[in-house]
């Protein structure tokens, strides 16, 4: 296979990477955005969303459709849950503070790894992916499925983008975001925004990693990567912003498929998280952030 | 405070010494054992403390400092023969550079950010040691051998193999650092500290430079968590990259937030008590990352000032 050919196909993961990653990083941003709490937890939210689309998809037999579908709407249903329990019972109470909420969010991350671990084993598991079939390119076939992966995760981002300019619920969680107390006296129920919010963040996570299983297996590790990832990708796409969260991701996921095809996979990690600490300390509002009020 | 307050102060830390000296008379193997290893961990604590307590600096990062120690004192040992002493002193040496560096890029930012970019430096320094894992043999580690962990000071061998020996060293070392605490809380340059922390804007107007104060706090603490990562390489003589992992960087934070942030012994108890429930429960369960997560949303939601802050607060106004 010639450089050409290489590059496209490194660019093709790059791209599922990118989309997978869009969605959970969408995730960390609009929590951080609009409850300014750093949900160290994020990543163990997209694992838990894997481990029960395992076992939802083991709960039927016959098609593997079934399954699969079955656990991309569960699994984000009961993330969604796990995550308004934890905001009720611990973030509220903390009443949002930065420091203890990201304490408290690290706790949750020991808890639900361990749970995990304690109840779904260290074992990595496969989902079967609901069809199977390939694309045949000019050079190489390439799995139906990963495109569809990216093309699902396009039609996730333009519904969150849809929700959050377009509807009653998007606009008041963008006054939220905005000015919180100014909300508030406007009758906005700024506590309930915050529960829906945090809920709605852990979905995307949860979502992301049930269309990522049938590509990567369910491990109870899996949560730190996309942890570190979606950092980066919020870092350099600017806080809150959601168009330079998906820019950020599309950059850092084709970068990321790329160094890993042609150097080493922990070069290109120690490169990307060295670079996006310098963005911070030099350019806090990100590479496509504006400056924040 | 008064004379009697300094004299009180001087004599409860020197108290929780010669108790730290007796326990070693009094204590089975088992714990003899184990004593050394904690109190090294609560000197890696005491560093944390002087930034996080005192300075108000939350730290997702410490384990480079730490990990800095350990290598810094660790490959020279394996690699190039080097003594105890000027390993030991490289271990310094290394986290104090590596805390000038890194303190000069992240104090530019603040709050979130700041804890993010620790925790990213610290994510770095940790890939670098898998990255050469032909030199550092990764998660593997370096074993020191018993040959390369003995020195001689004034015509003795002294052999931190042994385990007497290992124990008092832990116990000086410990000492050393609880009253370098002490005496940083108790000096101007410590008054600035927490008024940093409780009030940056007003100290800058006051016409201090918050900037360098904050610096120097970065480095005594990375110091302390290096003399720490030193002391664990060469008294233990085992040198891996999971002491640079993100897991080291919480543990810290939880034994500070323990005892008591911004207290001189509060490391001390947070380190003891986490590490006797993680090692209790072990014998019933392997669950204990199960445990580390409770404790640390329970302290906040509930003991937000942990175990000596809460004496101080209610009981014992003049605790340092």
């Amino acid at each position: 296979m010639g450089f050409g050919p290489h590059l496209l196909l490194a660019s093709l993961e790059g791209l599922v990477t990118a989309a997978v990653l869009s969605l959970t990083a969408l995730g960390l941003s609009l929590v951080f955005g609009v409850m300014r709490v750093v949900n160290v937890a994020h990543g163990e939210f997209f694992m838990l969303g894997a481990v029960l689309a395992w076992f939802f998809s083991t709960l039927v037999t016959g098609h593997p459709a079934v399954g699969f579908l079955l656990a991309l709407v569960l699994s984000p249903l009961v993330v969604g849950l796990v995550a308004l329990i934890c905001e009720r019972l611990v973030l509220r109470r903390l009443s949002y503070d930065p420091e203890a909420t990201i304490v408290a969010t690290i706790g949750m991350l020991y808890i639900i790894q361990q749970l995990a671990l304690t109840f779904y084993g260290p074992e990595a598991r496969p989902v079967l992916a609901p069809f199977n079939f390939r694309v045949a390119l000019p050079w190489f076939g390439y799995s139906g499925y990963k495109l569809a992966v990216i093309a699902a995760s396009i039609l996730l981002m333009g519904m969150t983008w849809f929700v959050l300019t377009r509807t009653r619920i998007g606009l008041v969680m963008r006054a939220t975001q905005f000015d919180r107390e100014t909300a508030q006296n406007f009758g906005i129920p700024v506590d309930r925004v915050y529960a829906i919010v945090f809920a709605l963040g852990a979905m995307l996570a949860a979502v992301a990693a049930v269309l990522i299983v049938p590509i990567q297996q369910a491990h109870y590790l899996m949560g730190l990567d996309p942890l570190l990832l979606s950092f980066i990708v919020v870092i350099i796409g600017g806080l809150g912003s959601l168009r330079g969260t998906v820019l950020a991701a599309v950059l850092i996921g084709l970068s990321d498929g790329i160094i890993s095809v042609f150097f080493s996979p922990t070069l290109a990690k120690m490169i990307a998280t060295l670079l996006v600490a310098l963005v911070l300390v030099f350019r806090p509002q990100g590479l496509f952030g504006t400056v924040a009020r | 405070m008064g004379r009697g307050s300094a004299s009180r102060v001087l004599a409860l830390h020197l108290a929780v010494l010669a108790v730290l000296v007796a326990l070693y008379f009094v204590l089975p193997d088992y714990h003899r054992g184990i004593v050394p290893r904690v109190l090294v961990l609560a000197v890696f604590a005491a560093g944390y403390n002087i930034l996080f307590g005192y300075t108000g600096l939350l730290s997702l990062g410490h384990a480079m400092f730490f990990a800095a120690g350990i290598y810094g004192a660790g490959m020279p040992a394996y690699y190039l023969d080097w003594g105890v002493l000027p390993a030991f002193a490289a271990g310094i040496a290394s986290g104090a550079v590596l805390a000038l560096v890194v303190g000069f890029l992240a104090l530019r930012t603040s709050g979130v950010a700041f804890m993010i970019v620790t925790m990213m430096f610290s994510q770095v320094f940790y890939l670098t040691t898998l990255y050469f894992t032909t030199w550092t043999r990764g998660e593997e580690g370096l074993v020191i051998g018993q040959q390369l962990r003995q020195f001689v000071i004034g015509g003795t061998i002294v052999d931190l193999t042994d385990p007497a020996t290992r124990y008092f060293a832990a116990v000086i070392l410990f000492g050393v650092v609880l009253f370098a605490s002490l005496a940083v809380a108790r000096a101007p340059f410590g008054r600035v500290l927490i008024a940093i922390r409780e009030n940056e804007e007003r100290v800058r107007m006051l016409g201090y430079d918050v900037f360098l104060n904050k610096l120097a706090a970065v480095v005594i603490s990375g110091v302390f968590c290096a003399a720490a990562g030193a002391a664990y390489a060469l008294l233990f003589g085992y040198v891996g990259s999971t002491f640079a992992s993100i897991q080291y960087s919480i543990l810290p934070l939880l034994w500070v937030l323990l005892g008591g942030a911004a207290t001189t012994l509060g490391p001390l108890i947070g380190t003891v008590f986490m590490f006797y429930v993680v090692d209790i429960t072990s014998g019933y369960t392997s669950a204990y990352l199960l445990i580390v997560g409770i404790a640390l949303i329970l302290l906040v939601l509930f003991f937000p000032k942990g175990f000596l802050g809460t004496v101080r607060e209610r009981w014992l106004r003049w605790l340092p």
